[in-house]
């Protein structure tokens, strides 16, 4: 590797030709450098970009930016915290429905599926990756989310007892959009990333090692939970967060569904909001400078939520394998 | 152990739960593709007409089509993508080829798949206070710039993915010819690694044609055919949110019609990506 870049220059027995040959060399490694660092630049140009443009709204609010839900662009009073919760809540239950299908998925793929089909599935499951956002969202308001409310949603709202906790964290009005249509969502485009990833990992587990569980009679169950699992643990919690950082920062199917109202969510039901989609929705309009700088600084801390989360998904699968 | 009764059977009781929730969970999946691909296709083949192509976006109520909001979409990815191969080819080469084990090179590498999965909506801030507010004005090439900043991580990253294949061997083989180093690499690593460069570039700009959010606040839109990047330029993506959400039935026609246009492009360029790095699989 660093043999083909330590190689002396060409000997001048051929000097017309690599005289500019061997003097462009130092050329193109810079240029390739630049490139290199352009991109790091612009990370760390998201980062400042975000703090000095968000700095109005941190400077105006203190802390109170942080912990209080009120969004009230009339009054120009603005709390971050009924959309970071909003992220979070929507993020985490995706993944609590993404993780175990995913993971299905990806032993259905390494160890179950017919090599006919391998090919197709595997395909299909890309594909699934490769939707737009904004085609999840159209499909999510105006196909998933009137099934949901009929099939879903009255049935569940009807069936809880009066007065109870279940009750009260399930009312909302039944049209279908509100936090957990918006989680069902966002836990379909994460599922082909999670299941991508897991089966990656499982790939690289060595043969002998499953077969000589196989050959110990373990069921594919047991080779699973015993073998595989525990073999790329590391890489799969990795996978995991992967599939959190992209529920954290999807937008225009969150923006479609999730019914845009600020505040705390009150139930799975009720219309909310996530950072997201408060950006999404508000950042075109916001004329007032305060108005403008409270969603830049929304945005910042969107950005160093996912950066940890991303992170560390990097570094654990990282560790784990190349991938 | 295994000789005794009960825990045979509730081992096949356990593996059959298991194997049942592995073939549901595929089947899940296959059935959410399948619903959407019905979906845009019941709903959107009904629009898509001639008229998608020759008309550009109407007042409500009035007929019209999508040229604008294509034609725009086209010329914004072309833009960012000629910039982002460029970035991307030349710092995924670096890592390759000039920093494999730098520290540097590690942090490169590492922020750049941070960068790679970044909320994309968050680049659209960032081009938005670097170049919509100062210029004081949304335009086409914002919109690109914006563009070209998501597909580059892409690049970067499959560029190196694919030069790491390559043998040592390729190189130590050119430069004992007496090719320096950058001639090594434009003409023979690159070129022996051309499928796979092509490969990430397609799927790039698969992931680019189809965003929306970095798009609302640098292109923002345009009601009218325009060919000057300097203004606010239409795009499907942003075309498709507004008239998805908008009361009119025939604005919603023609947003369905686009998303079906959208996901069948990046569909399509997904699979062509694939079929052109088929690569032996492990089984």
């Amino acid at each position: 590797m660093t043999a083909a870049a330590d190689v002396p220059s060409p000997t001048p027995t051929a000097p017309s030709r690599s005289a500019f040959g061997a003097a462009f060399d130092k050329g193109f490694e810079i240029l390739c450098f630049s490139a290199a660092t352009f991109l790091l630049a612009a990370l760390g140009g998201i980062v400042v970009s975000l703090a000095i443009g968000g700095w109005p709204a941190f400077q105006t609010f203190g802390l109170n930016f942080f912990v209080s839900a009120e969004w009230d662009p009339v009054q120009e009073i603005y709390g971050a915290a009924g959309a970071v919760t909003g992220t979070l809540v929507t993020a985490s239950l995706a993944l609590l429905f993404a993780l175990p299908l995913a993971f299905g998925i990806a032993i259905f793929l390494v160890e179950l599926c017919p090599p006919l089909l391998r090919r197709p599935i595997g395909t299909a499951v890309e594909l699934l990756a490769g939707i737009p956002s904004i085609v999840y969202g159209m499909w999510g308001l105006f196909v998933f989310a009137p099934w949901f409310a009929k099939h879903v949603q009255m049935p569940i709202m009807m069936s809880a007892e009066p007065g109870t906790l279940w009750e009260k964290i399930t009312t909302g009005v039944p049209n279908g959009a509100g936090i957990l249509s918006a989680s069902i969502i966002l836990a379909i485009m994460i599922l082909p990333f999670i299941a991508a990833t897991m089966r990656e990992l499982l790939l690289t587990i060595p043969a002998q090692v499953r077969e000589s569980a196989y050959g110990l009679g373990s069921t594919t169950f047991e080779v699973v939970r015993k073998v595989s699992i525990p073999y790329v643990r590391t890489g799969a919690i990795g996978a995991i967060m992967l599939g959190l950082g992209r529920a954290l920062g999807e937008t225009m199917a969150v923006t479609f569904i999730i019914g845009n109202a600020h505040g705390f969510p009150t139930s799975i039901f009720a219309s909310g909001s996530t950072i997201a989609s408060t950006i999404a929705n508000e950042f075109a309009e916001a004329t007032e400078r305060l108005h403008a700088a409270s969603l830049i600084a929304l945005g910042l801390v969107l950005f160093l939520i996912t950066f940890v989360v991303l992170a560390l998904a990097r570094l654990l699968i990282g560790r784990q394998a190349n991938l | 152990m295994t000789t005794v009764a009960a825990p045979r059977l509730s081992r096949r009781i356990s593996e059959g739960l298991f194997l049942t929730f592995c073939w549901v969970a595929t089947g899940i999946a296959i059935l959410a593709l399948a619903a959407i691909l019905w979906s845009l296709l019941s709903q959107g083949i009904g629009g898509l007409d001639l008229n998608i192509f020759t008309k550009s976006t109407p007042a409500p109520g009035s007929e019209g089509g999508l040229l604008n909001a294509i034609l725009g979409s086209l010329m914004m990815c072309v833009v960012a993508m000629i910039g982002a191969v460029f970035i991307g080819v030349l710092a995924g080469t670096w890592l390759s080829e000039y920093a494999r084990d730098s520290h540097y090179g590690k942090v490169v590498r590492f922020l750049n798949d941070v960068l790679l999965s970044a909320p994309s909506i968050l680049v659209g801030l960032f081009v938005y206070t670097i170049l919509v507010a100062p210029l004081k004005g949304f335009s086409g090439l914002a919109g690109s710039v914006a563009l070209a900043l998501l597909a580059a991580p892409v690049i970067t990253r499959t560029t190196e993915d694919v030069l790491r294949l390559q043998p040592i061997a390729l190189r130590e083989a050119s430069v004992a010819l007496g090719a320096p180093v950058w001639r090594t690499i434009l003409t023979v690593i690159w070129k022996a690694a051309q499928g796979g460069m092509l490969t990430g570039a397609l799927l790039a700009f698969a992931r680019i044609s189809g965003e929306t959010a970095p798009l609302l606040f640098t292109a923002l839109n345009n009601q009218f055919l325009s060919l000057d990047l300097t203004k606010p330029t239409a795009n499907l993506p942003v075309v498709i949110f507004n008239f998805a959400l908008s009361a009119y039935d025939d604005w919603r026609r023609l947003a369905w019609a686009g998303a079906l246009l959208i996901a069948a492009t990046v569909l399509t360029v997904t699979i062509v990506a694939r079929i052109i790095a088929r690569e032996p699989r492990r089984s």
